[in-house]
């Protein structure tokens, strides 16, 4: 096997594996890059390949690493790092031809796992450089003997074909809607909000610059400050994790709305869990989704794929006014013997009315020495207590944890909302994008003749945070993600675009489900699926058909010798003279005896006879005297027929 | 009854016939079948395509598509790579039994060609690029086994280029034929019974006098041959003279030590070698005929001819 051939397997396969590293378990990548080297070394030396007694012990070392590291051999993950390891071990004994095909097609398998953790347009790039890498090598693999520059461009001519092709059957192909069998659970690992809380959970959220979910709004949007968009809300309260706790029967969500309706559209990304994200109060979603007692929108499924949805809400609201005592009661539960401080300041609230309570709460805040930061110290066991009156530095989680739980100590029913709030506004694509970094806590209460209000404490704290967002809210922004802080205008524009581009790529490829292509090939009249493949399959076959012509284009063509047309020409002009040539007669004869008739032309005739059949049978031909004789013979003059 | 069938359906397919001149391949002439790797690949894809309809993976159709299309592709550019290529028998030298025969294949072609391979029906296969070219001559091997006229057979020449996904392939069965003389016997001194020492010494063959009239072999002078004898219709006949002067050397089958026929004329070849070598003047005295004596590169080339085809039937081309 040549060694080049070796080189181009060892790049390609490096190529497949990298876009793993970085979610596979450190020894994984580490024993591939080992093996790679090896490999490389081992071309390059031209020592022999390990013996097989070896590679089966490695196999078997990594097994048992695997089986220690994930406690099973089966599972997307790793059936992935299984693939890699395979890739890189059957390098160690590429011999044969057979080795090389078997690596190649390994390769291709292992480029396709590499869309279950990324699909963005990066990826999509990075899989046509890879695919021709790999082409490339397919090619050299069963034409060693051709050049590395005729290779390139076999491989090259190969793909671009293809892509014609794969738009017809990308479009046209019908899709079924999966899965076809259960999606382990595991499928689709994604970061977003939890349904638990704990101080610190939010703030990790903020350092990801990831979108949680896009908006764009039908009308002019809200003003930010009310962009809250509801997500798991939490009653129970163990004194460091808040949890949705076990729901009890409450009253049907109900709720009286006042002003006008805003109509947005969401395109959320997959985060694996049930719940729809939509401003509060939804009072329809044009998906099957259900809103529970506590106004939560969750899905009949989790959200494992993009999913876009239209929903109308009104800003304005009064929720609940009637509560179930039971729900009531629940909002109330409190650990009983944590936070004793807190317990006692609330206490000294009881005597306000509901109203001046939290006002009094959100004064506290207010007055005391609190900062809103990314980086709070830790909290021991009475967290709220160590919050309130020691550490005073926290992010939005510490803040909705202590305020509801001093509510719950004044005997105000109050409970936790998570969820995003904000979002920036795309000028490019006219949206909003909602990152995971706009995670956001908040709080809300009951109060008599009101239902369940919400109060953000982080407001009364920060309120730069509701109104611009988390970069002009917190003072020490160092933590965060370059671009949250505040870029160069020129680079956020970028980001801006990149972002749009993103989204149509999003809406126009990812999202092309069975759905869509339903509802965008019925614009055109394919309604069922046998049209569909009918005009499939012309599609292919009629595309099919011109590369073929164009690439039989010179084999078809004739071969035009100008020197005889131009003298068949001659004979023709002749031949309406009434001299025709005789089958039998040479140029020569034919020349002659046209001669003998036409004794006006016989020089002519006769000097270009004689430069034909030296053109034509002679053993030189010289361009120079082509050209010459083609020019001659078409000046030779069109002669009138003579009686 | 089926297998009657099957012939006759290979025989539509294939058209088994033995052909002269210039053959180009037609679209009728070549045949393409996926490899195993081919079908292995489908069973990739297919798998590829489940994959991506149980995740709803976008760009996994993206892949899947592109990988198969560039698939389907390939049997196009496998046909390309056969399709209209021209390609006529060219000579083949003549050989001893037991050396390899080379025939010359010449190709022309528009385009450039990769690895094509030739193959024999029982023969190792060669593989070869053709440059665009109006004629690129390549040498097909053969081990020459028997004495007399060795054919090709029924040569395949077919391609996987560029994925190794299909085969494309068409026969060729060319009138070729390679002359094969028997194998020359290692140690055979030459015969002394009938000659004595010196007899038939002579550097030049003579061109005095007429001799006779013997065929044509490659290789003959022009001016001997005899044009009056070409024009009855007698074919290409070679005029011989000879200078008579002294006695030749006679070799005579019946000579050879050997009982079995084709050890005598293997035996009688290295005699003929030999004669030629030092020089001398010999014939050829075989049950069938002599073949006068003489001297020369054309007259042992016409002796080895004798040898080689004494005894076989007149050679017709075999379907």
């Amino acid at each position: 096997m040549k060694i080049t051939l070796i080189y181009g397997l060892l790049l390609s396969i490096l190529m497949v594996i990298a876009p793993h590293a970085y979610h596979l378990p450190l020894w994984v990548s580490a024993l591939c890059i080992v093996l790679l080297v090896w490999r490389s070394y081992l071309a390059w030396s031209g020592n022999p390949l390990p013996k097989r007694w070896l590679l089966i012990t490695l196999t078997l070392i990594s097994l048992g690493g695997i089986l220690i590291d994930f406690h099973t051999l089966f599972g997307r993950e790793v059936g992935v790092t299984l693939l890699m390891l395979l890739a890189t071990l059957k390098l160690m004994e590429l011999r044969t031809a057979r080795d090389a095909m078997a690596l190649i097609f390994l390769s291709c398998f292992i480029l396709i796992t590499n869309f279950l953790y990324s699909q963005s347009l990066p990826t999509a790039l990075y899989m046509l450089v890879t695919l021709m890498v790999i082409m490339t090598n397919w090619v050299h693999l069963h034409a060693p003997g051709i050049a590395i520059k005729p290779r390139l461009r076999v491989a090259a001519v190969l793909l671009l074909q293809a892509i014609p092709l794969t738009l017809i059957l990308f479009i046209l192909f019908p899709r079924v809607p999966g899965p076809l069998w259960g999606l382990p659970q595991d499928a689709f690992a994604r970061s977003g909000l939890d349904d638990t809380m704990s101080p610190g959970s939010v703030g990790r959220l903020a350092l990801s610059d990831a979108v949680a979910f896009r908006v764009s709004y039908q009308g002019k949007p809200p003003p930010r400050s009310r962009m809250y968009w509801r997500g798991p809300v939490l009653w129970d309260f163990d004194g460091h994790n808040w949890t949705p706790g076990r729901a009890t029967q409450g009253i049907a969500p109900q709720f009286s709305a006042t002003g006008r309706a805003t109509a947005y559209s969401v395109t959320l990304e997959p985060h694996n869990k049930r719940w729809l994200f939509a401003l509060d109060m939804p009072d329809s979603i044009s998906v099957p989704a259900r809103l529970t007692d506590d106004f939560q929108l969750l899905n009949s499924e989790p959200v494992n794929e993009r999913l876009r949805y239209e929903a109308r809400s009104r800003l304005d609201y009064h929720a609940n006014l009637q509560e179930s005592p039971s729900q009531l009661q629940r909002a109330l539960q409190l650990p009983p013997t944590l936070n004793p401080r807190a317990r006692q300041l609330a206490t000294s609230w009881r005597a306000d009315d509901d109203q001046a309570i939290v006002r009094r709460a959100l004064g506290y805040f207010n007055e005391q020495n609190f900062y809103y930061t990314l980086e709070p110290p830790t909290l021991g066991r009475n967290s709220t207590d160590d919050f309130l009156f020691i550490t005073r530095r926290g992010f939005c989680e510490h803040y909705a944890s202590a305020f509801v739980f001093l509510m719950r100590a004044a005997g105000i029913p109050a409970r936790v909302v998570t969820g995003y709030q904000g979002g920036e506004y795309n000028a490019y694509g006219n949206y909003h994008i909602v990152r995971q970094s706009d995670a956001h806590a908040w709080a809300e209460v009951w109060l008599t003749g009101q239902g369940w209000v919400r109060i953000d404490p982080t407001a009364a704290i920060a309120p730069e945070r509701v109104e611009r967002g988390l970069s002009a809210a917190l003072t020490d922004n160092t933590a965060l993600p370059f671009m949250s802080r505040n870029p160069p205008l020129w680079l956020r524009d970028l980001r801006l675009n990149w972002d749009a581009l993103a989204n149509q790529w999003n809406q126009r490829v990812l999202g092309y489900d069975s759905e869509r292509q339903f509802a965008y090939l019925s614009r055109f009249g394919m309604e069922s699926i046998s049209l569909q493949v009918i005009y499939m399959t012309a599609g292919l076959a009629l595309m099919i058909a011109l590369f073929a012509l164009y690439m039989l284009r010179h084999l078809l063509k004739r071969e035009q010798d100008k020197t005889q047309a131009a003298w068949l020409n001659l004979c023709r002009k002749l031949g309406r003279a009434g001299l025709p040539r005789a089958p039998h007669e040479g140029p020569w004869d034919y020349a002659l005896r046209c001669a003998a008739a036409r004794p006006d032309l016989a020089a002519d005739l006769t000097d270009l006879a004689a430069r034909y059949i030296t053109l034509r049978y002679g053993t030189v031909s010289d361009p120079h005297t082509q050209r010459e004789f083609i020019r001659q013979a078409k000046k030779f003059p069109s002669l009138r027929g003579k009686p | 009854m089926f297998s009657a069938l099957r012939q006759r359906l290979r025989n539509w397919l294939f058209r088994p016939k033995i052909e002269h001149g210039t053959v180009i391949l037609t679209q009728r002439r070549i045949f393409i079948l996926p490899t195993r790797q081919g079908w292995a690949l489908g069973l990739l894809l297919a798998l590829m395509l489940l994959g991506c309809i149980n995740y709803n993976l976008s760009l996994g159709y993206v892949l899947t598509f592109l990988l198969s299309m560039m698939a389907v592709l390939s049997m196009l550019h496998a046909f390309r790579n056969l399709a209209h290529l021209e390609i006529h028998a060219g000579r083949s030298d003549a050989v001893f039994s037991g050396q390899t025969a080379k025939f010359l294949l010449h190709f022309g072609s528009k385009l450039p060609r990769y690895q094509l391979i030739l193959r024999g029906e029982e023969s190792d296969s060669i593989t070869f690029d053709i440059p665009a070219s109006q004629d690129y001559a390549v040498e097909f091997p053969l081990h020459a086994a028997r004495r007399g006229w060795l054919e090709t057979g029924r040569l395949t020449l077919y391609t996987e280029f560029p994925l190794g996904l299909f085969h494309a392939w068409s026969y060729l069965h060319f009138d070729m034929r390679c002359l094969v003389y028997p194998h020359p016997r290692p140690d055979a001194p030459l015969p002394t019974g009938n000659a004595p020492d010196g007899a038939g010494k002579r550097g030049i063959a003579g061109d005095d006098d007429f001799a006779g009239l013997r065929t044509y072999v490659a290789g003959d002078a022009l001016p001997h041959i005899a044009w009056k004898a070409y024009a009855r219709g007698l074919g290409l006949q070679i005029k011989q003279f000879t200078t008579p002067v002294g006695d030749a050397l006679w070799l005579n089958l019946n000579d050879a030590p050997e009982t079995d026929l084709e050890s005598k004329l293997s035996h009688l070849t290295r005699w003929v070698l030999e004669a030629e070598a030092q020089g001398l003047r010999y014939g050829l005295s075989l049950p069938d005929g002599e073949l006068p004596a003489g001297n020369g590169s054309a007259h042992r080339d016409a002796c080895l001819r004798r040898l080689a085809l004494f005894d076989l039937p007149p050679w017709s081309a075999q379907a």
